[in-house]
């Protein structure tokens, strides 16, 4: 029963985790219409770029996620500016071959220049240490990271449903030619979500560095997870993204440890094509 | 027994329906014209007819044939041809490939597919823009696209939606002709219409709707003088109105 | 008139053949040569990609899910030498079959979903059936299959001292896969699956089995792509999940087709030709930049491309004619 307990409360917080990801993918997949294949990639810079902060000038995770989700969304702005805005339009390939392309360079470059070594930090504030509740043993950073998580998604929902800009942003996802005539500088708002959606990860990758290693292949796997997570909960939903990634994380965990670790991913990906032929539209999908 | 035969039928989406118990006939080798305000439901019974939609209740006879609850595609092969109200060109394809698609249908064989689709294309006056992209096309000649296309397809009866809609006077006369064209050769024709000097000149039967209901069934000067007919299309103030007049005028 | 065009593209098609055919007539030009070996190369990826348009490009639904095929018809071939101790000819044969039987099971669920969440679901195949073939012994799960010393010639389908066998045989594949999409276009099936990717209900309107139509395209596609994976595992001697069933392999489907253009008859051959020598050339020589670098180029002229001229390279060429059109150099014969 315990050991059950621990299982669910690891796959809650990674399913936490996995949200915050998921949910700039879902914002920029719900405003935008565009696929962003390089979402998991931006994940990996931000993790580098993190990890070096670390290792190089001691800044410690929980402070350099700062510095990560403002060069991210930065990042995130920069490729809308630069590609996107130029090959958004009725057709869905070019958008999602050129966040291709950008995965594969991001990818590669990585490799090419720091190796495809797995690097992880030493001496991290939260590293290493656990947290008992009850009998279960819950790792700190992954406590941290998951309820940071949580609050970042929280505030996230509260800027789109409540404020002017999220309006504008939700008006602009519903209806570009009608927001435009209604006096928002769509444009502008497209920059802003791709900025937004690199800052989440940019956040997130800065935080993971506390307990988990980067290497060029990190972004992959958790684009992919983020892809079935937007998938699920449908996309352009905060809430769904939410929902979803917590499903995800906890049949990740259970697959993980009742069945066997290799089978984690194939119940995720069997779980996604599942609810997708009952519901065509995800969860929660608009 | 008519080509056509349309009982009871009724289609509702949620709570809203768009066509109460509406039962009418279609003879063979005649024009039958489908009029009435606009929403009345006309295009939802030719989405119903054409297997676009599953009508809710009622039944549809073809050729003999109970085609209620057949897939479009279905109705099609069995000889029921259709256009759209809104134009549907498959626009990265020309308008001799358009045409081909419709051909396909009856002809396998694509030496007599192109055939055919060269006789439609003359016959609908495409031969100009064969070669060009139906996207490209002025909505005189995406109209006659819509017809051309569905003629290649060899059907018994042709259901046109709106087809002279957005035409100058000259090309509505031009269509008017092909119409009767068509059906001198045999092609029975039900067609939606709103512009009165299309349909008025050339229908055996109209058949009017009126907020999803048949309000009438007979020939053209008949329903032009139909009260109820009057009234859907004028209110009820102007049909008393002319109501009165009329006895002035005969007393 | 369009009669014209047809022939011209035939003749172009049928000279081009004959002359890959007479190269390694030509002493030196093939032999053992790295040169032989990108040909080989260029013509396979030609045939995958060719294979992939029929479905994407003809009748416009994106799947990312092509390198499940390559990977059964690759295990077909592998199987039949390495577990049954077979010449790959009917394990050619049973890969492409049974790919085309799994292309019709998984697509049918899946032609019910829009866009995006379709291809989505493609990836979801793809890392299924990757997971799934590394546990899973019969195949060989993680290590694969390797291929025994065999005695070189056609019937085991191996060349081990001169690269001029392969070199017919990825020539015949081309010519097959390449012949096969060229009487769809000018047939029945071609015109219907425009139809379906122009507009559906357009084309059900008009007699159109949508449903019977998309899933002949995949059938015809994964069969086609998986004789592209029986040749591929031939050529390498060996398989394994990795070199075949995924998301990287799959990619290349798409992009070699979207770089050349989609939808066209030239596009796989065009974009072949640029990507593969890039990929096997760069890897080759400039490995003094360390690892990736090929990728690293990769991945910015796909980014290019997509910025520039999404239509790829068949987009390029309309739009210079459509320029020349208008400037009046040459007739108006129609698009």
């Amino acid at each position: 029963m315990d050991i059950f307990a621990q299982v669910i409360i690891d796959g809650l917080l990674t399913g936490m985790l996995y949200a915050l990801v998921a949910a700039g993918l879902s914002l920029i997949w719900g405003v935008m219409d565009v696929i962003h294949f390089a979402h998991g990639e931006f994940l990996m810079v931000a993790m580098y770029l993190s990890f070096w902060l670390g290792f190089l000038a001691g800044v410690d995770p929980v402070v350099s996620w700062i510095a990560s989700g403002v060069f991210l969304f930065i990042i995130g702005a920069l490729t809308y500016r630069l590609v996107i805005s130029h090959c958004i339009g009725k057709s869905a390939m070019p958008p999602l071959l050129a966040t291709f392309g950008l995965s594969l360079f991001l990818k590669n470059l990585c490799m090419n220049r720091f190796s495809p070594n797995f690097r992880l930090l030493q001496d991290t504030l939260l590293g290493g240490k656990t947290v008992m509740i009850g009998s279960v043993v819950i790792g700190l950073p992954q406590l941290v990271t998951g309820v940071f998580s949580l609050i970042m998604l929280l505030a996230l929902y509260y800027l789109i449903k409540k404020t002017r800009l999220g309006w504008a942003i939700q008006a602009t996802a519903m209806d570009r030619e009608a927001a435009e005539l209604m006096g928002i500088h769509t444009d502008r708002i497209y920059l802003l979500v791709f900025g937004m959606g690199g800052a989440c990860v940019g956040i997130a990758g800065g935080l993971m560095t506390s307990y988990l290693a980067v290497h060029p292949e990190v972004g992959s796997l958790f684009g992919l997870i983020a892809f079935l997570i937007v998938a699920l909960g449908g996309f352009g939903s905060v809430p769904g993204a939410l929902v979803a990634a917590l499903i995800i994380g906890l049949v990740e965990a259970l697959a993980g440890f009742y069945i066997a670790p290799v089978f984690k991913y194939v119940a995720v990906f069997m779980l996604y094509l599942v609810v997708v032929m009952v519901r065509p539209k995800g969860l929660f999908g608009w | 027994m008519a080509l056509l035969e349309v009982d009871n039928l009724t289609m509702t989406f949620g709570s809203l329906v768009a066509n109460r118990d509406v039962s009418f006939q279609v003879e063979a080798g005649t024009i039958v014209g489908l009029i009435g305000p606009n929403g009345a439901g006309k295009t939802t019974i030719f989405n119903c007819l054409a297997g676009m939609y599953k009508p809710t209740a009622g039944r549809i006879v073809f050729d003999g044939r109970d085609i209620t609850r057949l897939p479009a595609w279905k109705v099609s092969r069995l000889g029921m041809a259709r256009t759209f109200q809104v134009v549907r060109p498959l626009k990265e394809m020309t308008v001799l490939e358009n045409i081909l698609v419709g051909a396909y249908l009856r002809q396998a064989d694509s030496d007599r597919a192109m055939e055919i689709a060269l006789r439609c294309l003359k016959t609908c006056f495409l031969e100009g823009d064969k070669d060009r992209p139906a996207g490209d096309l002025t909505i005189g000649n995406k109209k006659r696209l819509e017809v051309a296309r569905a003629l290649a397809t060899g059907p018994k009866l042709l259901l046109l939606d709106e087809a002279v809609a957005g035409l100058t006077s000259t090309e509505v006369r031009q269509m008017v002709g092909l119409i009767r064209g068509l059906r001198d050769e045999g092609i029975t024709i039900l067609m939606v219409e709103h512009i009165m000097e299309a349909i008025m000149p050339i229908a055996d039967k109209i058949v009017v709707l009126d907020g999803g209901i048949k309000i009438a069934e007979d020939r053209p000067a008949a329903v032009v003088a139909n009260e109820t007919v009057i009234k859907a299309y004028f209110g009820e103030k102007f049909s008393q109105r002319l109501k009165t007049m009329k006895q002035a005028g005969a007393s | 008139m369009k009669t014209t065009r047809f022939q011209q593209r035939d003749l172009v098609w049928g000279a081009l053949v004959v002359m890959l055919a007479a190269l390694p007539l030509i002493p030196g030009v093939i032999g053992n040569s790295f040169r032989a070996h990108v040909m080989i190369m260029v013509l396979l990826y030609a045939s995958m990609a060719q294979s992939w348009n029929i479905v994407s490009g003809y009748a416009g639904q994106t799947s990312f899910g092509h390198s499940v095929f390559f990977g059964i018809g690759a295990y077909g071939a592998g199987m039949a030498v390495v577990t049954y101790g077979l010449t790959p000819w009917p394990g050619f044969l049973a890969g492409a079959l049974l790919a085309a039987v799994v292309a019709v099971l998984i697509s049918w669920p899946c032609f019910r979903l829009s866009g995006h969440y379709f291809a989505i679901a493609t990836f979801a195949i793809v890392e299924i059936f990757n997971r799934l073939f590394m546990v899973w012994d019969w195949v060989g799960g993680a290590l694969g299959l390797d291929y025994p010393i065999l005695p070189d010639g056609w019937v085991n389908f191996v060349w081990s001292q001169t690269k001029v066998g392969f070199y017919y045989g990825a020539l015949a594949l081309f010519v097959l896969i390449f012949g096969i999409v060229r009487w769809i276009e000018t047939h029945r099936l071609g015109y219907y699956l425009r139809a379906v990717r122009e507009g559906q209900e357009t084309a059900e309107s008009l007699g159109v089995n949508s449903t019977a139509v998309k899933l002949s395209a995949m059938a015809f596609s994964a069969f086609l792509a998986a004789l592209c994976g029986g040749f591929f595992v031939q050529y390498n001697y060996r398989v394994d999940p990795p070199m075949v069933m995924s998301l990287e392999m799959s990619m290349k489907f798409v992009l070699i087709t979207i770089l050349g253009g989609l939808g066209n008859f030239w596009g796989p051959l065009l974009g072949a030709m640029i990507l593969i020598p890039l990929q096997e050339y760069t890897r080759a020589y400039l490995t003094v930049l360390g690892s990736g670098v090929d990728l690293v180029i990769f991945g910015l002229i796909i980014v290019l491309m997509m910025v520039k001229q999404p239509r790829g390279i068949m987009g390029i060429v309309t739009d210079f004619r459509a320029r020349r059109r208008r400037a009046g150099a040459l007739p108006d014969a129609g698009a």
